[in-house]
Formats: C-alpha cells, structure tokens, sequence
C-alpha cells in the first residue's frame, strides 16, 4: 500500500482485499466488553477538520483508539483558521507535533492530495472527504457491507450489480464508490438526471442511466446518495417533488429489487426526498450496520498505514492480541 | 548615446548581417560593417528579432507591490526581451482614471528598461456597471489605446456596446476578457474529463466561446475594434475565423502557457498551474497553435500574472489564479511554434512584436529591422538550453509552471532606444 489513502484510485485489487479482510478481522474486537488494542500505542493520530462532520470524526476517533492510538482533534472551521494559508501553516504544526497520521475532512477537492504531496508533513494523510472530490473510507466501509451481506464476507464483488443513485456530480462518496467497486469487479450503474451528472462520466468505469426502474431488478444493492436541498435553486431540477418522483427509492421501486438486494445510504438521509422512511427503515437497509462498518475499516486502515505489513491480530504475543484471534 | 555594432546576427532568422545602432536608431545594415566608436557584439549563430511587446501583463503596482513592481516587472520584461509591455487595468486602485495611468506610465519611464503603456479600465472599479473617463485616459500622458477589464469580462451587452463605440472617438480598442459569469460561478478549471474526475468545479469552453460570438457581433454592428484576451479553446478560434472572413476588425491573442500546457497537469492540484482562463485539453492546445500559425490568432500575450507565494502556497481552491510569463515566453514559443515547424522566426517577429504593437497602437515598437528605425531589438540564441530556475527569476514572484524544466532559446541582449537594457543575458 502507498503511504497515504487519498483516493480510491490509490488501492489496487489486493490492497482493497487486504483492508477489507483486516477490517474483518478488527471487528471481532467490537464484540468484546473491552474494544481495545494495543496495536498502535505510543502512535499520533491527528484528526483535522476543516468541515463538520460529526459522525465521520467519530468513526476514526472511535477506530484510532480501539487502536491505542492517542487521537488529537482538531477543528479548524470556525476558528480563526479560515484562510488559505491556514493548511500549510497547520500542517507545519501538525509535524512540529510529530502527528503519525493526518485524517483530513476538507471543503476543497484536492486539499489532502496537497497536503501529502507538498512535504509540508512526513505523516500518513487519509482523506476523510474533500469537497466534490472523494471520500475513500466511505467506499471502503461500503464495499465491505456488500462483500459481507453479497460474497459472505470475502474475496471480491466480481459480477456484482450496484446501482448508484441520486447526485452524482456533487457526490465523493459515488466517485470513491465507482471506483473501488469497479477495481473490486462489481459493475456499477450511475442513475441520476442529467444536471447531476458530471461531464465526462463516460469516461469513468460504469455505465450511466437517467432512468431508474431499468436497472432496479437486476441491482444487487442499491445505493440512494444525498440531495442536497440547497441546490434547488441552482436549476439542477424543476422541484422536490418531481425528482422524487422520478430519483427516489419508494416501496414501489424497492419492491423492483431481486430478493436478495440490499439498500444502502451513506446518511445523512433525506426521509421522503431520495429515500421514502418505509424503505430507510425496512430490513433490507443497511444504513446502521454502514455506520458500525465504518469503524472496522477505518481501524484497517489506520492500522495498514501505521502499523505494517504483518496481520493485524497475529503479531507476536506482546501485543496481546492473541487470545481474540479466530 | 552609445553606439553598438552588432556582427552576425541572424536578422529575423535570415542570413547573416551586421546591424549598426547610433543615436537610439538603426544606422546600417550590411556586411562587414565597421565603426570605430562602437561596441562590437558578436552575435554569430543569434537571431535579432524587433524588440517584443506584450499586450497583457499584470505588473501590480498600485496596490499589490509584493507580488510585483513596475520596476521589477519591467526588468523581467527586459531579460524576456520585450522592450514595450501593456500593463493591466486591475490593480488596487483600479486603473480607471487619468491619474492613476500616468502614475503607471511614468514609474515604466523611470525604470528605463521597458516601456509600460497602462491599460486602462473599461468600467469603474472593473464593475462592470459605468464607463470609465475613456477619453481622460486616452488623453492623458499615458496615451492609453487599449481598454480592459481582464480579470472581469463586460458581461452587459450594453456596457460593452457602448465601450466599443465610444473608443472609436480616438482609434482605442476594447480587450475583453471572454467569461460568462454565470456559466463560470465557482469555476476552478477546464470543464472535462479531468474535472469531472477531481470533483473540482468546470469552467466550460461555451463560457469563453459564447462571449466571443457576442462580442464580434457588437462590434460588427458598431463598426468598432475588439480585441480578444487570451483565447483558449478550440471553438473561440472558429468563431474568430468566421468573424474575420467577414472582415470585421477583431483581433486575438494567446498566451505561451495555453500553447503548451494542458488540464492534465492539474491532477497535480498544484495551484501553480491555476490560471484564467484554464488551461484546456490537448485538442484545444493544437487548435490554438495552428490559428496563431495562420493568423487567426494575431499575437502571443504573456498574461504575465505574479503572485507571492502564500497566494499560491496553498490548496488549490483558494489559491490565486495567474502565472509568470514575461521571462519564459519566447522560449516557449520557439519550442511550440518554432522547433515544431509551425512558424519562423519571422514570424514570430510578427506575432509577438508588430502585431501586437499595431493593436495598441504604438508607435516606436514593432517596426521592422531596417535603416532609420528606433533601435528596439532582442537578441536570440535559439541553441541555448536552460533549466528553469524559479530563484533566479527577475520577478518578485515564483509561481511558474515550468520549474525546473528545459526550455530552448535564450535571450542574449534587448535593446530600447539604443541602449542595452539586458547583455549577456542579464540586466545591464
Ligand atoms: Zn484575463
């Protein structure tokens, strides 16, 4: 694996499988009365975020410590870090610190990319989201959820069908996605209206509707991406009504899905927009289990950048970890 | 005033030829040339093309002194070879009266090493909303011809309207920076395939190309002069062609980093290539060579546009648009254009010095290289390599694309009015 997890475009076939298959193994530890290990004690995490996002924070502050790693928060929206430079000047501190691994949650695209590739910082940077670019532990916590509800928790998502729907052009998590599930062998469906659909989508590796009943029964999960409301008056669609209408997951639609299928959301969710609550809150939806997936992976991840090569529970018995392993 | 003798020089890239330079003025031509008051400068293997001019550069004084001065901005000028420079309108105070152009004017007389003719601004504070006193401009010291508010397209039909027929008055010409804004709101780069995979916001080639088709309209209606900043796609050039064919009096220019560069470079997301208008796609960059090679592009303009390093040091969406120019400019043009066949020397000599001197209407600048002439001249050694070095640069910015690259082509000595302003590659 690289040094950094920028985008999903950084993890080869077997880098992916590896995560996964360790953040499998680190979900044991969830199931124990103490979620601890000792694996990257004496290790700094930093999470710094430029843009509120509770639950994400949460999820890596939650994965760094069942870590033993000492998690430093950093909020830098709101306070006077507002300016350009502020990145490069809070990097430089983040080193002074001697931050092992940054997460970056940042409103703009390409801000995690600069900060691992300016020698600002020697740490590990993991993109936690920037602006409409990508956000690749989301997709890695999803692919992880269809690999344990679809392929019984190994291997890959060859043959699989997942349909991608709502705003694409806006949307890291559906970049993230298509590209980690394509590198996974799944074949992804893009539906979306056209306005929400970024210029040269032929190009990335999926194929593209504006209609969503025709790839509804064949899907083998189905996942509803935000609208966010605010865009309505940017004209990408006449009303709320209309695309829910013609985008949204209704009883109806759900009703299309082969047996099997699975609906995912990677939240916070539009009830009655994107998603109709009888479907948020059906049996086939896996939005809760995504958010304690979540943990398991970005666990995985830290671990993968941190720690080493070596799996992560058969490590020489000083870790003790021993007594947890299958 | 001094006398040099030039000895061999490639004159526009034809055959060798000893030019003689008394008095601020060409005073022979031929060989074997002799003059004992003269320095000799031996220029075998060099080409001495006329002095070039530069019809967009950002000098940002007043206002943004550290980023770059009149005086340092016309020492890159003169190591670049140019020995005229039209500075833009967008300082801080906005160029938009008489005062503030002769200000600009007048700190380019003292630096002696370039002559800045000030743009002036089309509009009040750039705004898009008043014409600006034009004919005070125009009236003033400064002499000001062209008009812009670059950075800011007149996006009011009227406005420009207006603008456009109001310069005829005294043979002016409207620069305009081609940019719908609406279709641009938020734009960060090229509208593709790049920055659909960046999730970075696109600015589409119909912003620039549907601005341009109004505008050559206007001025057809009007029977004026547009000339087109900085043109970067593939359907601008058609519209210019068309707009030619039918003879109306628009003109364009390109700049040397939108001959070269492409949107790939921005997978990056290293500001230094951000730029406006963005750098575009592969297509576009062979389409705007072959226009400025048959013409329909008039000239290259360097958009020399300097920034200190904390407006660039940074993530890329806050980070300042703009590039330096002035000093790499003929070296990418020869390595475009010249090695790649599509034009000579000559003319670059006509796209990059009597071209754009004609647009702005200037008098002692852009001529041609013959007896009686004022002697503005560049001298090129098209063999030489060089590695960028963004420290050794003249500007007081550093944000260059080509850091650390090889370019062709070196300027060995400009000439204004008769007197060396670079020799032996530096400033005399
Ligand atoms: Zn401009």
């Amino acid at each position: 694996m690289k040094r950094h997890l920028i985008s999903a475009a950084d993890l080869t076939r077997d880098d992916a499988i590896l995560i996964l298959d360790t953040a499998e193994e680190l979900a044991h530890i969830a199931e124990r009365p103490i979620k601890k290990l000792p694996t990257l004690r004496g290790r700094t995490v930093v999470n710094l975020f430029f843009e509120d996002s509770t639950r994400t924070r949460i999820s890596f502050e939650a994965a760094a410590k069942r870590l033993s790693a000492d998690v430093i928060n950093f909020s830098a929206k709101g306070s006077s870090v507002s300016k350009g430079e502020s990145l490069k000047d809070t990097a430089l501190t983040l080193q002074a610190m001697g931050a092992d691994a940054v997460v970056i949650r940042h409103h703009a695209s390409g801000a995690p990319h600069r900060l691992a590739g300016s020698g600002w910082l020697r740490g590990s940077v993991v993109n936690a989201g920037d602006g409409t670019h990508e956000h690749p532990t989301q997709a890695l916590l999803d692919a992880f959820t269809m690999r344990r509800r679809l392929a019984g928790g190994r291997g890959d998502l060859e043959g699989r069908r997942i349909t991608l729907v709502g705003d694409v052009l806006h949307s890291r998590v559906a970049r993230s996605n298509v590209l980690l599930l394509a590198t996974l062998g799944a074949e992804v469906t893009l539906v979306a209206p056209p306005t929400l659909l970024p210029i040269g989508v032929e190009t990335w590796p999926c194929t593209v509707s504006y209609d969503l009943d025709a790839p509804l029964p064949k899907s083998d999960a189905v996942m509803m991406l935000r609208v966010q409301r605010e865009r309505m008056n940017a004209a990408f669609f006449p009303t709320e009504r209309e695309y829910s209408r013609r985008y949204g997951l209704d009883l109806r639609r759900m009703a299309m899905l082969p047996e099997h299928a699975i609906v995912m959301h990677p939240g916070p969710m539009n009830r009655g927009m994107e998603i109709a609550a009888e479907v948020a809150d059906s049996t086939r939806s896996t939005i809760v289990e995504q958010v304690t997936n979540g943990v398991s992976v970005r666990m995985a991840v830290l671990y993968l950048l941190l720690g080493g090569n070596e799996p992560a529970l058969s490590a020489p018995s000083t870790t003790g970890t021993e007594e947890i392993a299958k | 005033m001094s006398t040099y003798l030039i000895k061999d020089a490639k004159v526009l890239g034809g055959d060798a030829q000893d030019v003689l330079i008394r008095d601020g003025l060409i005073a022979g031509i031929g060989a074997g040339l002799t003059a004992e008051d003269a320095t000799v400068v031996d220029a075998a293997g060099q080409i001495l093309l006329p002095g070039l001019v530069d019809l967009h550069t950002h000098l940002r004084e007043p206002g943004r002194e550290d980023a770059e001065t009149v005086a340092t901005g016309a020492n890159a000028a003169a190591l670049g070879g140019f020995t005229a420079v039209h500075a833009m309108a967008n300082t801080d105070p906005v160029a938009d009266t008489a005062g503030t152009v002769e200000q600009v004017w007048r700190l380019g007389q003292e630096s002696g090493r370039c002559d800045v003719h000030p743009v002036g601004a089309v509009t009040v504070g750039l705004e898009g909303k008043r014409l600006a006193e034009l004919g005070a401009m125009a009236d003033s010291a400064a002499r000001v011809r062209v008009f812009s508010d670059d950075g800011k397209c007149v996006d009011d039909a009227v406005i420009m309207r207006r603008a456009l027929e109001y310069v005829k008055a005294f043979d002016g010409v409207v620069a305009q920076h081609a940019q719908e804004p609406r279709l641009t709101e938020g734009a960060q780069m090229n509208e593709g395939t790049v920055s659909g995979e960046l999730g970075l916001r696109g600015w589409p080639a119909v912003a620039e190309e549907s601005i341009i088709a109004r505008d050559v309209l206007l001025t057809a209606h009007v029977g004026s002069r547009l000339h087109v900043c900085h043109v970067s796609t593939a359907g601008s050039v058609e519209i210019l062609r068309w707009a030619k064919s039918k003879g109306w009096n628009v003109t364009a220019e390109v700049t040397p980093h939108h001959l070269l560069l492409t949107d790939e470079l921005v997978r990056s997301y290293d500001p230094v290539y951000k730029v406006n208008p963005p750098l575009r796609t592969a297509a576009d960059v062979t389409a705007l060579r072959e226009a400025l090679a048959d013409g329909t592009i008039d000239a290259v303009a360097t958009d020399h546009a300097p920034h200190p390093s904390e407006d660039k040091d940074c993530e890329w969406a806050v980070a300042a648009m703009g590039m330096l120019g002035l000093e790499t400019a003929l070296s990418i043009v020869q390595e475009t254009m010249v090695d790649t066949g599509l034009l000579d020397w000559a003319g670059v000599a006509d796209r990059m010095s009597t071209r754009p001197a004609d647009i702005g209407r200037l008098d002692g600048h852009g001529r041609p290289i013959a007896v009686g002439e004022p002697a503005n001249l560049v001298l090129v050694d098209p063999g030489a390599r060089r590695t960028v070095e963004p420290s050794e640069l003249a500007s007081r910015s550093r944000n260059t694309p080509y850091a650390g690259l090889v370019l062709p082509g070196r300027v060995v000595a400009t000439f204004l009015r008769g007197e060396p302003t670079v020799i032996d590659g530096k400033l005399a």
